[in-house]
């Protein structure tokens, strides 16, 4: 157990460290001195030295990594040039929004495209399997920024039944945030459901031909009980670690939603920055969702690990 | 679908000529469609510059905003421009961005994998992990990020969305060379003594060709839908050039006065991006010996 905890992270690391290496070296692409891009478009002469010295742009390439790496790993990630805040805090003050975006978005993508894998494997070659397919795929298809505009005008400018922007923090109204977030979660879930459901069918698929599912049936259970009890059952495990691949998809998502329906998100941060030229800002959010991602795989592979008693023959 | 396709493959005649794959592919319905969804947005782009279409950048201050009509099948934009030709003209750019990202990724990323999977060893650790570090960064995030420190344009959109796809076809090619690295074949021309590049052009890459191939065609799908987002955040295809993506990111600020702005590029991009994805689908089938 702990060998294979061990041996995950002796991997996060080094991919946690070229992450950051890659971030590091972005600012690097900025074309001209990167002291009076980064010191914004004051160009005030202090701002520019302050922003040498803060970045010891004078000293060697290596060096600089060094000192940006130091300061990242002590929670300093540089402050933003717009709001003179430290980009951490700005980090910190929208993960939440993101979070209740993405949970809210999963819980919808589990509900449509789970129970749509069951039936299309249980009916697999029908109409309704073929059907299934159809939806999935114009699922991963369809431009989520386009769903979203298109939701706008049929549900907020048409119907008028949901706002078609603005936020409510959970914890002060919940209603009112259920409200403003449930179309953004059903345009960021929609992409999700379909990869789900294709997950699902093909996981489903490889249970149904099983010997215990065979036996199942023979002992006279009803095929309600055969599928969810004992096929499903098993089909979700891989199912549930490839959700946490999702992840990263998520957040990439998020970014688009967020700016459709005005949510002051992580994704929403990033954007702004970029029109901002708000760098240090923008290599943050980089930063944090990578090192998101690794962390959510590495929690991911140990539990499939400890709920699995066969992966431990494999150490 | 596969199922779909199955029942198909039986029904199909088994005298049609061309090799295995190819009858495969052609008996199967979806792919087809898709095939001819794609060929539809190929021609169109092409045709552009000589079909009988209004300048698609030619403003007219005495047609904005006007709903579709006969002289403008789709309408007009916020200053007066007919949508019509600019959904043509921005088939160019979604299909050229989308292509040639691709082509960047393969570029770069087979012949990494190629070097990682065959070589094995610290230069397969150090890939392995660039690639782990690359697909640790969320596509929409890397695109994003490598835009704004490139700067804007559709030339570093691309290159954008090329790099972030790149990890995709290390890995990709890696493991197909793992897979057959080993094959009698393989070990065959390295006893008869022919150095590791002659093996690896000769006798590996051409292993590589058919998953790459259907990586590639469902790529091409994400890349179009990826140039389509960056230019609808004002990262892609800057003004007054048509893109799909920039022409929503106008159109949001119309929604009540000019709905129709939105519908098109959007269903466009949906249904360039469905074609690719049912191609590729009906690729994988017809090219992987294992039915899924």
């Amino acid at each position: 157990m702990l060998t294979y905890i061990i041996r995950r992270l002796a991997i996060a690391v080094p991919t946690l460290i070229l992450v950051s290496i890659f971030v590091f070296t972005l600012q690097k692409l900025l074309p001209g001195d990167p002291a009076l891009i980064l010191a914004g478009e004051d160009r005030d002469p202090a701002a520019i030295e302050f922003v040498r010295e803060k970045y010891h742009l004078n000293e060697p390439i290596a060096l600089q990594y060094t000192y940006w790496v130091q300061g990242v790993v002590q929670g300093d990630m540089g402050v933003s040039l717009r709001s003179g805040q430290p980009v951490l805090k700005l980090i910190a003050d929208k993960l939440p929004v993101t979070i209740q975006l993405a949970i809210m978005a999963l819980i919808i993508a589990f509900s449509i495209g789970v129970p749509m894998g069951i039936l299309s494997a249980v009916k697999k070659g029908t109409m309704l399997d073929y059907a299934a397919n159809v939806v999935a795929l114009s699922g991963l298809s369809i431009p989520n920024f386009w769903l979203g505009i298109m939701l706008i005008l049929l549900v907020s400018v048409n119907l008028g039944w949901l706002p078609a922007s603005g936020y409510e923090s959970i914890f002060v109204d919940p209603l009112r945030s259920l409200e403003t977030m449930i179309m953004p979660a059903f345009v960021l879930g929609t992409s999700l459901a379909a990869t789900l459901m294709r997950h699902t069918r093909s996981a489903m698929l490889g249970v149904l031909k099983a010997d215990y599912v065979r036996t199942a049936r023979a002992k006279g259970l009803r095929e309600k009980v055969v599928i969810l009890k004992h096929a499903f059952r098993n089909a979700l495990l891989p199912v549930v670690t490839l959700s946490a691949l999702l992840f990263g998809e998520l957040l990439g998502g998020a970014v688009l939603t967020e700016q459709i329906f005005t949510i002051p998100g992580f994704g929403k941060l990033i954007v702004d920055a970029v029109f901002t030229r708000d760098y240090a800002v923008v290599q943050g959010v980089v930063l944090c969702a990578a090192a998101g991602v690794i962390l959510i795989n590495l929690v991911a592979d140990v539990l499939y690990f400890v709920v699995n008693p066969r992966m431990r023959s494999t150490l | 679908m596969s199922a779909i396709a199955e029942d198909q493959l039986a029904a199909a005649p088994a005298q049609h000529g061309g090799s295995r794959p190819w009858r495969k592919l052609r008996a199967n319905r979806s792919a087809l469609f898709g095939f001819c969804i794609v060929v539809f947005f190929v021609v169109i782009a092409l045709l552009a510059p000589i079909l009988p279409i209004d300048d698609p950048i030619a403003t007219s201050w005495s047609a904005v905003r006007k709903a579709p009509t006969l002289a403008h099948p789709m309408g007009t934009d916020e200053i007066g421009r007919d949508i019509f030709s600019r959904m043509i003209w921005g088939a160019r750019a979604s299909l050229i961005a989308g292509v040639i990202s691709v082509l960047l990724a393969v570029a770069l990323g087979v012949p990494f994998g190629l070097v990682a999977g065959y070589f094995g060893g610290w230069l397969d650790q150090v890939i392995s992990r660039a690639t782990d570090a690359l697909l640790a960064m969320p596509f929409l995030i890397l695109a994003v990020a490598l835009a704004a420190f490139l700067g804007p344009s559709l030339t570093n959109a691309m290159i954008a969305i090329g790099l972030s796809a790149m990890p995709i076809f290390i890995r990709l090619t890696r493991g197909q060379v793992l897979s057959v690295k080993t094959e009698d074949y393989v070990e065959g021309a390295r006893a008869v003594g022919l150095n590791d590049f002659s093996i690896l052009l000769r006798y590996i890459l051409p292993n590589v060709f058919a998953p790459v191939l259907v990586q590639a065609t469902l790529t091409i799908a994400t890349a179009i839908i990826l140039e389509a987002a960056l230019s609808f955040l004002g990262l892609g295809q800057q003004p007054p050039s048509p893109s799909w993506g920039s022409m929503l990111n106008v159109a949001k600020n119309f929604l009540t006065q000019a709905p129709w702005m939105a519908w098109w590029p959007g269903a466009a991009i949906f249904l360039v991006v469905l074609g690719f994805n049912l191609l590729g689908d009906g690729l994988r089938d017809a090219l992987d010996p294992r039915e899924i």
